[in-house]
């Protein structure tokens, strides 16, 4: 049996899937904090009360994030390059708002940490000044004597040569008293020393942090007889194992999320959907993602704060502040307005009675009928405060705009599942797509609410809501396959690229990536390296992405030639500009690999329902418009396969609602998905 | 007709994201990084009649918030020569005396119409990489007229009645040193208005024309009463603020920079009657970009103003004629930077004398261009020319932000790896600059020190910076950020410039090196309300040396807990 475990901020959720029957089984606990073990146990005891019947326990975190959000990360120091300690500092010469001028950045490590050492290397690699080994040590016992627990070493061009650096990290591995040493060329061998710098530091910094945590994991899964593979989900979508995430803690970044995209672009696939938006409706905020042709769209780096630069491959997501705890509110000139502020999940909407006064778009969806108030999904009551939450939106919108109650918590809505909507097609454009040509799938406990709203508002033709839409993320755990990703900066002409060089890099990223998958339990269905250069024609900064066929037989890399780089890259450039620059030269600037082991994928059909019945649990009166309507309410997983219900109407499970809008007709499909469509 | 206020809110977000998708549609496609990369560019929607700013992207450079409704005022003057605008046209042009900024800017400028009526303009601006003149990239430090500039483009039609005119683009592409660049971008500028073309289409079926006019209306409205209420809020009284450009890199003389900021019950009146008069170099501007300044600083006040024209109504900007702030074609306006800058600072710094607690002090006020040019081993030509950063003003709520991007751009800096991977130089520092922050309560964020070493066997090297002779202001109470700073190594020792911080021609040899020590930012607030605990732990960051902290600060901090 697998587990998939996402530790969210609110809500542990866990995916137990039994390989040999095809039975799955969901999970939801509390998060525990300050410790995210207890949750992290209780939800695994709560569906597998025997460890030792699993195979694989497959962790989304956010341990690492929040520990860069609330500075939480280990005391650390950096050695550096004579004159460069800064870099970290002065970050690209930015500023955290484009208006207003507020704001200033503290490193995470402050600069009498950062130590200078004599050492330099040139751009094209050579070695100007070697670097001074009494210096490094020096450095590295006096960020000890600092009380500093991990320590990045970051040294300008060490993309080009890291024979400096690596002479650094020998010295200073031989001194320090634990693992936590991050090296640049090792972590991040490309061009751009802010980013590297930035994500060699904020590794180190969660070094400590992340190897407690899952050491900490790890002793409790073993204690309690478990003898599998435990691995965590990255950024990039990929799993990796426990000794690569406490070398590489920073690649955990965006753990949680980019499993639930994993896993909405294999539900959405085998539902015969290729380009998905996804929406993830949280407390705060809207987290949109999109997955053309199956594929996640991946981003070179993040922000997790300002300054606070990761440059690791992640998987695309854009995060708006429109959630269910977004606050509604009226400006001096009569504007209804949603968030920025929020709520959140404590104290919450003002529906859950825990102290929050302002309406928020929660307490928008509970008036009009949609939310269920006998059956809450949040706060601490056995019904929702319907009333309080009606008393807020009069005082706070109906009010101020003579409004009465059904009318302000319209516009509530109105105004919300616009931004939402904003944002949908706003990620389309960015990538070149028409929206129109997308399924809108939501997940998170609130996103199945506003389906129809996001389809008239976008022109999206049909929503699919998968079948257990909050436990997404837990999902992908269990899903995604096993992936490293690698860089090296080349930037040479393609006329001078010395093509031997940039296969044995090409075969050096393989066989790395190849021993990792050969060291972990799980069995692949089938491996694959693939490639991609960055180019760019001389003078330009920007690079397009250049897809390279190059097969990989038996473990070693085809030959490539710079006729066939060339012509990859003026076919992708084209593809991207429309047209060609005449004479331009051209340049590859990085090469990046991943190397990718496919487990096994389960099959999403076992989770449709067997039997099951169409009809209504109970009836109960829903605003739509500007009338109340009749609403049949179904529990949804009890809708069998084939079951069309027209709107309106409402399918509730325990931590999801789907609304069927007037207008709209939902039907089950063969995986047990909702798709939702005009009627 | 009167409009209600949920279709309001769901109509001011539409109508900003599509400004926002025409900014995406040019980063997108644009050719050149300083579009793609620093987002050098806008869109917007314009008032049919009046060319005011209805609605505009988020994303762009802040100071075309300001600028853009003076090309589409432009476009709408030449129109009205031949009895007004006609569908199927799309006007271009970058002349800097009509639509402000400088002439890197191209503009394209169409008009929308919406049954045969004119509804609304859709214009895009983009910093294109070359248009001519006497240096590329179009920064020359030593014009006396703009023709030295770059090529000037008046507003002509590149589409006439659905036609593109390639007897226009042809002219175009021979005036330009990047043609393929400036292709792509005029492309991506193209896509971008044609993208706001289809996005309004969908908007006015979806809703009738009535309804959006109504709402576009509305929202200038809005705006207005949003503006007027915060400038109510502030006390009445008049405040002045004075301060100087270096020179114009012609002459030595100092120039100023007078602000009167009058406030009187919802109206704010900015005088800048005493400012210098037109001067031969490059550091005039033109009447649209001082408005368009005027703005900047606001927002920046007020961070909060919706971005159209409603906020400018209750704001009255007085620029004297003949003054360097209303410069007649054809003086040079490369410059124009720097002399905005110092037009924030002197806001600031006026503002920060009636309410104390809403603005900061002045920031680093100098985009300090730094070029060096020289030709490699196999005769080829190499140019780094690049901007760079300094210190922010403390604020109300906390220190000043260390090396940050000018207030009116939000470009950042190129890394050094980059820079020395395209060029033969090596950075020897690049670091942040110990004592270089405005004294106070909460000091100014740093400058840096960029320290630049030639690694070919010659080079030359110009700077075309400000505020050498003059520094960045603190403000209530706060003392000044350190002046800009620059050397150069001849083989008699390191040399200053003769005009502080501009300069053309400075030899160099292989392994000499120039220096540029960047300003901080103005403190806020008196220094002796700076906790000595926080005055020790600057001294223990290296932020200040211990002699610099006594001086500013007293003895205390030495016997901080």
């Amino acid at each position: 049996m697998m587990i998939g475990i996402d530790v969210g901020g609110t809500f542990t959720d866990v995916f137990l899937l039994d390989e040999a029957t095809g039975r799955a089984e969901v999970a939801k606990v509390p998060t525990t904090r300050p410790d995210q073990s207890g949750g992290f146990l209780a939800g695994i005891g709560q569906l597998a009360p025997d460890l030792s019947s699993l195979s694989v326990v497959v962790h989304g975190t956010t341990a690492g994030t929040n520990a860069l959000l609330e500075r939480k990360g280990a005391k650390t120091g950096v050695i550096a390059t004579e004159g460069l300690r800064d870099v970290l500092e002065m970050r690209r010469r930015d500023r955290p708002r484009t208006w207003g001028l507020r704001g200033d950045f503290q490193p995470v490590v402050p600069r009498d940490l950062r130590l200078e050492v004599p050492e330099r290397t040139l751009a094209d690699g050579t070695v100007r000044t070697p670097v001074d080994l009494d210096a490094v040590r020096a450095a590295a016992r006096a960020l000890l004597d600092q009380g500093c627990a991990a320590v990045a070493i970051l040294f300008a061009n060490a993309y080009a040569n890291p024979e400096n650096e690596a002479r650094a990290a020998e010295a200073v591995r031989a001194l320090w008293p634990n693992p936590h040493v991050s090296v640049s060329s090792e972590i991040l061998p490309e061009i751009r020393e802010f980013e590297r710098f930035s994500t060699a530091s904020l590794n180190a910094y969660l070094q400590p942090e992340v190897s407690g945590y899952l050491d900490r994991l790890k002793a409790a899964l073993t204690g309690g007889g478990f003898g599998g593979e435990f691995l965590i989900v990255q950024s990039n979508g990929g799993v990796m194992d426990t000794a690569t995430a406490c070398r590489l803690p920073v690649r955990t970044a965006l753990s949680g999320p980019a499993a639930g995209v994993i896993a909405a672009a294999h539900i959405a696939t085998t539902a015969g959907f290729e380009n998905v938006i996804t929406g993830d409706m949280g407390g705060t905020s809207f987290d949109v993602a999109l997955i053309a042709g199956g594929q996640p769209g991946l981003s070179p780096q993040t922000s997790i704060d300002f300054g606070m630069v990761v440059r690791t491959p992640m998987i695309e997501i854009t995060t708006i502040g429109a959630g269910g705890g977004s606050i509604a509110w009226v400006d001096k000139s009569g504007l209804l307005n949603i968030g920025p502020e929020s709520a959140g999940s404590t104290p919450g909407p003002v529906a859950y009675g825990q102290g929050n006064d302002r309406p928020s778009v929660t307490d928008a969806n509970v008036v009009l009928g949609r939310i269920d108030p006998d059956a809450p999904i949040g706060g601490a009551l056995d019904r929702l405060d319907v009333e309080g939450a009606a008393r807020a939106i009069d005082i706070h919108v109906g009010e101020p705009l003579g409004l009465d109650t059904m009318q302000a918590a319209e516009a509530i809505l109105r105004v919300a599942n616009s931004r939402m909507a904003g944002a949908l097609r706003l990620v389309s454009i960015e990538r070149g797509f028409d929206p129109k040509r997308f399924a809108f799938m939501p997940f998170g406990g609130g996103g199945a609410l506003h389906v129809g709203a996001m389809l008239a508002e976008t022109g999206i033709a049909r929503a699919i809501v998968p079948r257990y839409p909050g436990v997404t993320s837990a999902m992908g755990c269990v899903i995604a396959d096993m992936r490293q990703d690698f860089v090296q900066t080349i930037n040479a002409a393609t006329a001078a690229l010395d093509v031997d060089a940039l296969r044995a890099t090409m075969q050096a990223h393989v066989d790395d990536g190849m021993a990792l998958l050969d060291a972990a339990r799980s069995r692949f269905e089938a491996r694959e390296a693939i490639f991609e250069l960055d180019m760019a024609y001389l003078g330009q900064t920007h690079t397009v992405a250049v897809p390279l066929a190059v097969a990989v037989e038996n473990g070693r890399v085809a030959p490539v030639t710079v006729p066939e780089i060339e012509a990859a890259f003026d076919a992708a450039y084209r593809a991207t500009y429309g047209r060609l620059l005449d004479g331009g030269t051209r340049r590859v600037m990085n090469l990046r690999s991943a190397v990718t082991g496919r487990r096994p994928k389960f099959d999403l059909a076992t989770l449709a329902p067997e039997g099951g019945t169409t009809a209504p649990k109970a009836h109960r009166q829903v605003h739509f418009g500007d009338s109340w309507h009749e609403t049949a309410i179904y529990d949804r997983l009890t809708l069998p396969v084939g079951a069309e219900i027209p709107g309106p109407a409402i399918l509730v499970q325990p931590d999801t609602t789907v609304l069927v809008d007037p207008g709209l007709v939902a039907r089950v499909d063969h995986f047990g998905n909702t798709i939702v469509e005009p009627a | 007709m009167s409009i209600d206020g949920v279709t309001l809110a769901v109509l001011a977000g539409r109508m900003e994201q599509i400004a926002d998708e025409m900014d995406a549609t040019l980063f997108r496609a644009a050719f050149n990084p300083i579009i793609a990369e620093a987002h050098d560019a806008s869109h917007g929607l314009y008032h049919a009649e009046t060319g005011d700013t209805l609605v505009q992207g988020k994303s762009g450079l802040p100071i075309f918030v300001g600028v853009m409704s003076f090309a589409v005022k432009a476009v709408i003057d030449r129109c009205a020569e031949e009895g007004g605008p006609r569908e199927g046209d799309t006007w271009i042009f970058n002349d800097a005396h009509l639509g402000g900024t400088h002439l890197s800017d191209m503009r394209l400028v169409r008009p929308y119409f919406r049954d045969g009526k004119l509804f609304c303009w859709l214009a895009s601006v983009g910093h294109w990489h070359d248009v001519g003149g006497a240096v590329p990239g179009n920064y020359n430090p030593q014009a006396t007229e703009a023709f030295q500039e770059a090529f000037i483009l008046p507003p002509v039609r590149l589409i006439r009645g659905g036609e593109m005119q390639r007897d226009v683009v042809d002219i175009l592409m021979r005036n330009t040193r990047l043609p393929a660049s400036a292709q792509g971008d005029l492309n991506g500028q193209l896509g971008a208005l044609d993208l706001g073309e289809t996005r309004m289409d969908e908007v006015l079926d979806e809703y009738g024309a009535a309804t959006v006019g109504a709402a576009l209306d509305a929202l200038s409205n809005r705006a207005e009463t949003l503006m007027r209420a915060e400038i109510a809020a502030l006390p009445d009284g008049r405040w002045e603020a004075e301060d100087f450009l270096d020179n114009d890199g012609i002459s030595a003389d100092p120039l100023p920079i007078r602000v009167a900021l009058e406030i009187a019950g919802d109206r704010m009146t900015l005088d800048f009657a005493g400012t210098a008069p037109v001067t031969a170099g490059p550091v005039n501007i033109a009447l649209p970009t001082a408005v368009a300044t005027a703005y900047v600083a606001i927002k920046h006040v007020f961070p909060d103003m919706p971005a159209n024209a409603g906020v400018m109504r209750p704001v009255d900007v007085r620029v004297p004629e003949g003054s360097l702030l209303a410069a007649e074609f054809p003086a040079p306006v490369g410059g124009y930077t720097e002399t905005i800058l110092r037009m924030i600072d002197v806001i600031f710094s006026a503002a920060a004398q009636a309410v104390p607690d809403r603005v900061v002090a002045n920031a680093y006020g100098t985009i300090n261009a730094l070029s060096i040019a020289g030709r490699r081993a196999n005769g080829t030509r190499w140019v780094m020319f690049s901007f760079y950063g300094g210190g922010h003003g403390g604020t109300p709520e906390g220190d000043g932000l260390n090396h940050g991007n000018a207030p009116i751009s939000t470009a950042t800096i190129p890394p050094l790896e980059i820079l020395e991977a395209a060029y033969p130089v090596m950075f020897r520092q690049w670091a942040l600059r110990p004592n270089s922050a405005g004294a106070g309560r909460h000091r100014g964020g740093l400058g840096a020190i960029y320290e630049i070493e030639l690694l070919e066997e010659r080079a030359e090297a110009f700077l075309f910076g400000e505020r050498g002779a003059f520094a960045p202001k603190g403000v209530a109470g706060g003392g000044d950020g350190a002046m800009n700073h620059f050397d150069y190594e001849t083989a008699d020792g390191r040399a200053t410039p003769p005009l502080v911080s501009k300069m053309t021609g400075i030899k160099l040899t292989r392994g000499q090196t120039v220096r540029l020590e960047t300003p901080g930012g103005g403190g806020y607030g008196p220094a002796s309300e700076r906790p000595p605990e926080q005055v020790a732990r600057d001294v223990a960051l290296g932020y200040l040396t211990e002699a610099a902290a006594d001086a500013a600060y007293g003895p205390a901090w030495r016997t901080a807990p």
